[in-house]
């Protein structure tokens, strides 16, 4: 019963984990540009290919994952550069077409490079399982929350003791503002979708050994990670981490005692009752509209 | 001015009759009478859509939801049932646009990207539903649909016809079933959007706020034009699972969201001819891009950021602007 109910939760709060983090790449866009890029999950897919396939051609593991992130970090500043910033004037909607289009073209290079099919992690450290309490933990799953965590922390710091990061916010308050004190705001912009593309590789890489990872993951974890930045209220930091564990583990509940048939259902159920009782999630700003 | 209005709307249904008409002499096969069927069918999705999207300017990322409802009430009801097409089509719209009531009552209250990711759910649990509820659906693997039926008598994509005396093919038929359906739902969208809903819809993109401020019931035209979409949207699904003769999931995927969603966008929001172009130009772009095999999804995604960076307007709007800004300038010229 409590062996059940532990393993469910184990599995929430891993995959949870790794939802929080690519809501924190959404937020993060989000924030600075008020672009909802639906290419995050790509920035996923493209760090856990790299490092799987970096590491089959015999780059020690360590080396492999930092190339990956590097690979992200790059086409995150591409995008922004190339697809985003050339459309200046364009609304929400165009700019959400300008990203699917991204997302297809970065899905389109790694169907050609690393084909259709699965591919397959060794996980960080043991293949052994942990016991606890009855339930088995993977030990990856240690590894998805210590880095999950690890960078939570890095980038509240970021946000607050860096001068890089206190641009970002002040641009994301108000950009006109910020440019007047002398904040380049392009600059800023790019970091962030740079910042956000590292965030989504390190969540695509720790999770790569348990999810697997072929070139098409980035769909379904990407809109994941947007309905868990979406219950947490857009925008949110707070937001985007609470919402990813509650996510996950509400899914893996819902997969364990209900149906694991119906365990995307849940995601998109969930972002329905949220939106519906608190249209700005969970912990979004309260904003006065003006006329 | 409104003479004009007319005239215009008249040019406009003219000219579609005429190319779906001279069409014809173009298509040398059934798989282009097929295609040319099916960019119908979308087509006239598409225009249902721009009326939620183009006119009332709320998005929509779900809407392949109400098209794979539609489509599985259909293949249900005519299939397991054994219903004539249309009693399956007209209830099918209804309890579609029921269900739009329903869930676009709360969901039109959010805007922007919370829209659009409300309306991204409703489309995913549709998908969803259908792929798991495998005893009524058939799950992943799908269901076969009965040809269309009325009083009898079948249109079939296999079938041969005499019409007038002549003998034409079943997926000639069809062409010519689709382009009447499509010209109907492109005139019906014509006199919605000039008629005072159509007025108070274009009132709700300018600004919601000075509508609402002028008496126009916001929430209940949003509500109606969803529920306009979706039925047009579940009317087209029938119609595409009867031609198809079998339908899957993939019907209401988000995939196909996204494809009516930019064919929207790519043919011009608001523009009810320029959305069929979109419709045409991403129907068509696959079978122009078969040739590179595997580059097509790359340049898929290519040519939509380009197209969308560089003609945010989409294509029939800019590619007017271009043409009467040309004539001004020779006109001015020769003055």
């Amino acid at each position: 019963m409590l062996a059940e109910f532990l393993q469910y939760l184990f599995t929430g709060i891993t995959i949870g984990a790794t939802y929080a983090l690519i809501a924190l790449g959404f937020t993060l866009i989000y924030n600075a540009s008020h672009v909802i890029n639906f290419a995050q999950g790509e920035f996923l897919m493209i760090g856990g290919m790299a490092t799987v396939s970096l590491t089959a051609m015999g780059v020690p593991m360590v080396l492999a994952v930092v190339l990956a992130v590097i690979l992200a970090g790059v086409l995150g500043i591409a995008l922004q550069r190339l697809a985003i910033a050339p459309a200046k004037q364009a609304d929400v909607v165009t700019l959400i077409i300008i990203t699917i289009g991204a997302s297809i073209f970065i899905r389109g290079i790694a169907q050609v490079v690393w084909g259709k099919q699965y591919h397959v992690m060794q996980n960080f450290s043991t293949n052994e399982p942990i016991e606890v309490f009855g339930a088995v933990l993977n030990s990856q799953s240690l590894w998805v929350l210590g880095i999950g965590a690890i960078m939570v922390v890095g980038l509240v710091l970021f946000f607050t003791k860096t001068l890089i990061g206190k641009a970002i916010l002040a641009t994301s308050m108000n950009k006109e503002a910020a440019r007047l004190v002398g904040i380049r705001t392009q600059m800023v912009l790019m970091l962030a979708f740079m910042v956000s593309a590292l965030l989504g590789s390190v969540a695509g890489i720790v999770v790569a050994p348990i999810t697997f990872t072929s070139y098409d993951i980035g769909i379904i974890l990407g809109l994941k990670g947007f309905v868990a930045a979406a219950i947490g209220g857009l925008g949110s930091g707070v937001g985007a981490v609470v919402g990813g564990l509650a996510l996950g583990i509400v899914e893996a509940m819902a997969a364990g005692y209900i149906s694991s048939d119906y365990k995307d259902a849940v995601a998109f159920s969930m972002i329905l009752l949220v939106l519906f009782f608190m249209p700005r999630g969970l912990f979004g700003a309260k904003v006065v509209e003006r006329v | 001015m409104l003479n004009r209005f007319m005239q215009s709307r008249l040019r406009g249904l003219m000219v579609l009759t005429l190319i779906l008409l001279v069409l014809p002499a173009f298509l040398s096969n059934p798989f282009h009478y097929e295609l040319a069927t099916q960019i119908a069918i979308i087509a006239a999705t598409v225009v249902g859509l721009n009326l939620l999207v183009g006119f009332a300017g709320q998005i929509s990322l779900g809407h392949a939801g109400f098209f794979g409802l539609g489509a599985y009430f259909t293949g249900i009801a005519t299939g397991t049932y054994g219903w004539p097409s249309v009693p399956a089509l007209l209830v099918g719209a209804a309890v579609v646009g029921i269900i739009a009531w329903v869930v676009g009552r709360p969901i039109l209250r959010l805007k922007g990207h919370y829209l659009s990711m409300a309306t991204l759910a409703v489309g995913f649990i549709i998908a969803i539903i259908l792929n798991n509820e495998r005893a009524i659906t058939g799950g992943p693997d799908g269901m076969p649909v009965p040809a269309f039926e009325v009083f009898g008598w079948e249109l079939s994509s296999f079938g041969a016809y005499s019409l007038f005396g002549l003998e034409i093919s079943g997926v000639q038929a069809w062409y010519m079933f689709a382009s009447a359906v499509l010209l109907v739902a492109v005139w019906f969208a014509l006199n919605l959007i000039e008629s005072p809903i159509g007025r108070a819809l274009r009132s709700v993109h300018g600004s919601e706020v000075a509508a609402s401020v002028v008496g126009v019931n916001t929430a209940k035209y949003k509500s109606l034009v969803f529920v306009i979409s979706a039925i047009y949207a579940s009317l087209m699904g029938g119609l595409y699972a009867h031609f198809q003769g079998f339908i899957t999931p993939a019907v209401a995927s988000f995939e196909f969201s996204i494809l009516f969603i930019t064919m929207v966008v790519l043919g011009g929001m608001g523009s009810t001819f320029g959305v069929i172009l979109g419709a045409v130009v991403l129907k068509l772009l696959p079978q122009v891009l078969a040739d590179f095999q595997e580059l097509e999804t790359v340049m898929f995604g290519l040519i939509l950021m380009l197209t969308m960076i560089f003609m945010p307007k989409g294509l029939l709007p800019t590619l007017t602007a271009v043409v009467s800004k040309r004539m001004r300038k020779k006109a001015g010229g020769e003055a």
